[in-house]
């Protein structure tokens, strides 16, 4: 347990060694956050609620998105830097520690997260939240479960992006479903676009991928409008995926540990 | 200066040849990059499925803008996109070497390469203009006609003084270069909607110092024969070229003297 | 042909001091150097890591603006007249390729010959020459990034004399190479240089190198010119002492020779110093041989560090030529 403590710390360091990384990353998302917001504006002029999101739960979600991005990591290099120690050949290094490896790489990606919640998400979400009028629950209970879902949604986004990083071990190239995966994820994850506005069936079926327990779920349960109205049902549903996935991640990894062993690495 | 585009061909021919030799790797990356862009548009599609207009501007006048804007930025993302190498070239050394050769150094950065799987984004825009142009009612004319490649070409020049001019950053400021993405993904995000949405802050930034109002929002007003929802002279609609041509003699100038910081401070 | 004037180059440091205070420092990383180099000489050009070595090069070759002095290449101004230079120099790097990574090595001579825009005619016969020479015909359509630090050297001198140039700069040419590529390396250059009278100014950490090569050396510290002549006057002066390395067959206490002094002892291997106007290594082996069995030796020379110290510790003047 220790030992996780202090790859935990190590993946916080990680980051934060890099001050002017962060610094420019709030940039981005402040600056791309005031774009989205006065496009969401502009489409509430039109109209006063779409999917059960009022104009203060779209601007809400645009700040809380932006957040996410960093957070539960929908770009980035932890998308591929596994893949790339596996092209290289380096991950036989780490597959002869003493470690579990699966273990290890959420525990250095749970330090991350923290990192970017305390240093890029929450003060951008704070002046977002200062500058536009956003939804703000007034209840504890909602804070709470928003959490909570945050929590989910990284262990969710670890999930898939080790899945698409151990592609690697069969794939000579791994770029061009790198890129496929982005897309998907950037699509159905709602970071593009909240899927409450997505038209009937394509949002619900659109909620249901484990993309959208990344970040579209933990706006739902903060502006209230999750999907068939019972907040703990959304937040099984992410701690189904999270389990899922991880269970999914160590078959992988073993068979992909399997493979190199016999190849002789 | 033909002597300078026979270059170009060779060494950006070089680079494609060496592309394609990786048929499925290159194939998957434009499908990839294709996809990612037409994701672009899902957005606003998604918008529309839920309200009318945007602004005073319907879908299909936000598709043309779209197109427009897309297309513009996809063709100076194939020509100069890799210059976002050029802060691990300035940490690694490598300018060093190019510095030794005959030619200016933004035309070596410049002709260093080609990415084939960027002409999916400028596909994904055709294909959007396309859309556009079936379903728009407009009033066409010969100046209309011509107006359309004339943006596309202007545009493209546009974004590449603002691209190149950014770059230079990285010859002042080692760290925090990805300041620089968010200006050039945002301004190209930014561009493919119609700025009077936008706060006043903002449109003046467009419009009157990084000029990229004039890629395709000013063209599009004048191919839909609509008037600036904030009361812009309509003149501006016509002045694109001009910008482009102000804006690559300013760039020209920020990147010259960016180049003669390095060379004196410490390359 | 390269005429430098009491050149200087300053540069500005910043160093963190504390969590957010930056101090200004002002380094001179070249301090007045003067020299001249005629046409068709080759030169050799050392001192320790951090002398100015690079920073001259950059300067001469118009990668760096100097501070204060004046520099003439082939009567060209490099800060003023980089691309005109350009076509009149090769430059080599030993650390970075300036080839195309991807690309067969004969690609790369294709684009260079289009960049330096030389007509086909001379390229070509200067390639098949080259390519006699250096051997390159084994390994012409190999990707670059495949070829060994060897291969990938003798491409890249090929590559900087395809056009013709006046001068050639050599930086580190054989770091990391093995003998028999260093030998190469070392004919080519001496072949080049002597038959078709290309000027050569080489920075090198290894005195070998300037020894077969080089009749004049210009060494640098700290961004000052410490000595210009001739390398026999530099060993007579300073470089006369030399170290055998012999591996004996079993640990023995020091050997005692005349005129030797042992520097080292590690097990059965011992660290011979003797000066080389005394004794020649072939005589030392022979008596080391008589003493205790042999297994294996190695001759080490005074390292420029080495000399460098001697030389400031003698007062340092560089000498006159």
């Amino acid at each position: 347990m220790r030992l996780h403590f202090e790859l935990a710390r190590r993946g916080y360091r990680r980051y934060a060694a890099y001050p002017g990384a962060t610094y420019a990353g709030l940039f981005t998302n402040v600056f791309f956050g005031f774009l989205i917001a006065y496009i969401l504006l502009a489409v509430y002029d039109e109209r006063d609620v779409i999917g059960g999101y009022d104009v203060r739960d779209a601007i809400a979600y645009v700040w809380i998105s932006q957040g996410l991005l960093s957070v539960a990591a929908i770009f980035g290099p932890s998308w591929y830097e596994l893949a790339r120690r596996v092209q290289t050949g380096d991950v036989a290094t780490d597959l002869q520690r003493p470690l579990d490896v699966q273990r290890a790489e959420l525990a250095q990606d749970v330090g991350r997260a923290c990192y970017q919640l305390l240093w890029r998400a929450a003060p951008q979400f704070l002046l977002g939240a200062l500058v536009f009028e956003i939804t703000i629950p007034d209840e504890l209970a909602r804070w709470l479960l928003f959490t909570i879902s945050v929590a989910l949604a990284v262990a969710v986004s670890f999930g898939v992006r080790l899945l698409v990083n151990l592609s690697a071990f069969w794939l000579l190239d791994y770029r061009g479903p790198l890129l496929l995966a982005l897309a998907v994820s950037q699509l159905l994850s709602g970071a593009t676009i909240p899927l409450a506005f997505f038209p009937g069936a394509l949002d619900t079926i659109a909620r249901l991928t484990p993309f959208a327990s990344m970040l579209q779920a933990p706006v739902d349960v903060y502006v209230g409008q999750p999907l068939g109205g019972s907040t703990l049902a959304v937040l099984a549903l992410q701690g189904g995926w999270a389990v899922a996935l991880y269970a999914a991640g160590g078959l992988v990894l073993s068979a992909g540990t399997r493979k190199l062993v016999l190849q002789g690495g | 200066m033909a002597d300078l585009a026979r270059i170009y061909v060779h060494l950006v021919g070089a680079r494609i040849r060496s592309q394609l030799e990786y048929r499925l790797s290159a194939a998957f990356q434009l499908a990839g990059t294709a996809l990612l862009t037409a994701l672009d548009f899902a957005a606003i599609a998604a918008i529309f499925a839920n309200v009318d207009q945007l602004g005073d501007w319907s879908i299909r006048e936000v598709a043309l803008l779209y197109a427009l804007a897309t297309i513009s930025f996809a063709l100076t993302d194939l020509v100069v996109g890799h210059l976002d190498l050029l802060p691990q070239m300035i940490r690694e050394g490598t300018l060093d070497g190019i510095l030794v050769r005959p030619l200016p150094l933004l035309f070596q950065l410049v002709a260093a390469d080609f990415a084939i799987r960027r002409v999916g984004k400028a596909l994904q825009g055709v294909g959007v203009l396309i859309f556009a142009l079936v379903t728009v009612d407009i009033d066409w004319s010969v100046g209309r006609v011509l107006a359309i490649p004339f943006a596309i070409a202007a545009g493209a020049v546009i974004y590449a003084a603002v691209w190149v001019s950014l770059a230079t950053i990285a010859f002042w400021i080692v760290d925090a270069i990805e300041v620089v993405n968010a200006f050039t993904y945002g301004g190209s995000f930014l561009s493919q909607y119609p700025i009077g949405i936008f706060a006043r802050w903002l449109r003046g930034l467009v419009v009157f110092v990084v000029p990229i109002a004039f890629v395709a929002y000013f063209p599009a007003l004048y191919l839909l024969d609509k008037d600036d929802a904030l009361g812009l002279p309509r003149a501006f609609s016509f002045v694109s070229p001009l910008v482009a041509c102000l804006a690559a003699i300013a760039a020209t100038a920020i990147w010259q003297n960016a180049v003669r910081h390095y060379r004196s401070a410490g390359g | 042909m390269i005429e430098v004037h009491d050149v200087e180059k300053r540069f500005i440091v910043r160093a963190k001091t504390g969590r957010l205070r930056r101090e200004r420092r002002e380094v001179m990383a070249v301090d007045g150097i003067s020299f001249e180099i005629e046409s068709g000489a080759m030169v050799g050009y050392v001192g320790p890591n951090g002398a100015g070595k690079s920073t001259t090069v950059k300067m001469l070759t118009g990668i760096l603006v100097p501070s204060a002095g004046r520099l003439r290449v082939a009567g060209l101004d490099p800060s003023r007249q980089r691309i005109e230079l350009a076509r009149r120099i090769g430059v080599v790097f030993g650390q970075r390729s300036q080839l195309w990574w991807d690309l067969p090595l004969a690609d790369s001579f294709d684009l260079l010959r289009h960049i330096y825009r030389v007509p086909a005619q001379r390229p070509r016969e200067n390639l098949e020459r080259f390519t006699a020479t250096l051997g390159l015909g084994a390994f012409m359509t190999t990707p670059v990034r495949q070829l060994s630090l060897g291969q990938r050297m003798r491409g890249e001198l090929t590559a900087a004399l395809l056009h013709d140039p006046d001068i050639v700069f050599l930086d580190e040419p054989t770091i990391g190479l093995d003998v028999v590529a260093k030998s190469a390396v070392r004919e080519f250059l001496t072949d080049v240089n002597r038959n078709r009278g290309v000027t050569v100014l080489l920075t090198t950490h290894d005195l070998a190198d300037i020894e077969r090569l080089c009749s004049r050396l210009l060494i640098v510290d700290h961004g000052h010119l410490i000595w210009d002549g001739g390398l026999d006057e530099l060993k007579r002066r300073y470089g006369q002492e030399r170290t055998l390395v012999v591996d004996l067959e079993e640990t023995v206490p020091p050997l005692e020779l005349p005129g030797v002094r042992v520097t080292r002892v590690e097990g059965p291997r011992q660290w011979l110093a003797f000066r080389r106007d005394e004794t020649s290594a072939a005589e030392l082996t022979a008596a080391v041989a008589a003493r205790a069995p042999l297994l294996d030796l190695a001759i080490e020379e005074t390292q420029i560090e080495e000399i460098v110290r001697r030389i400031y510790a003698a007062g340092g003047a560089p000498l006159a030529t």
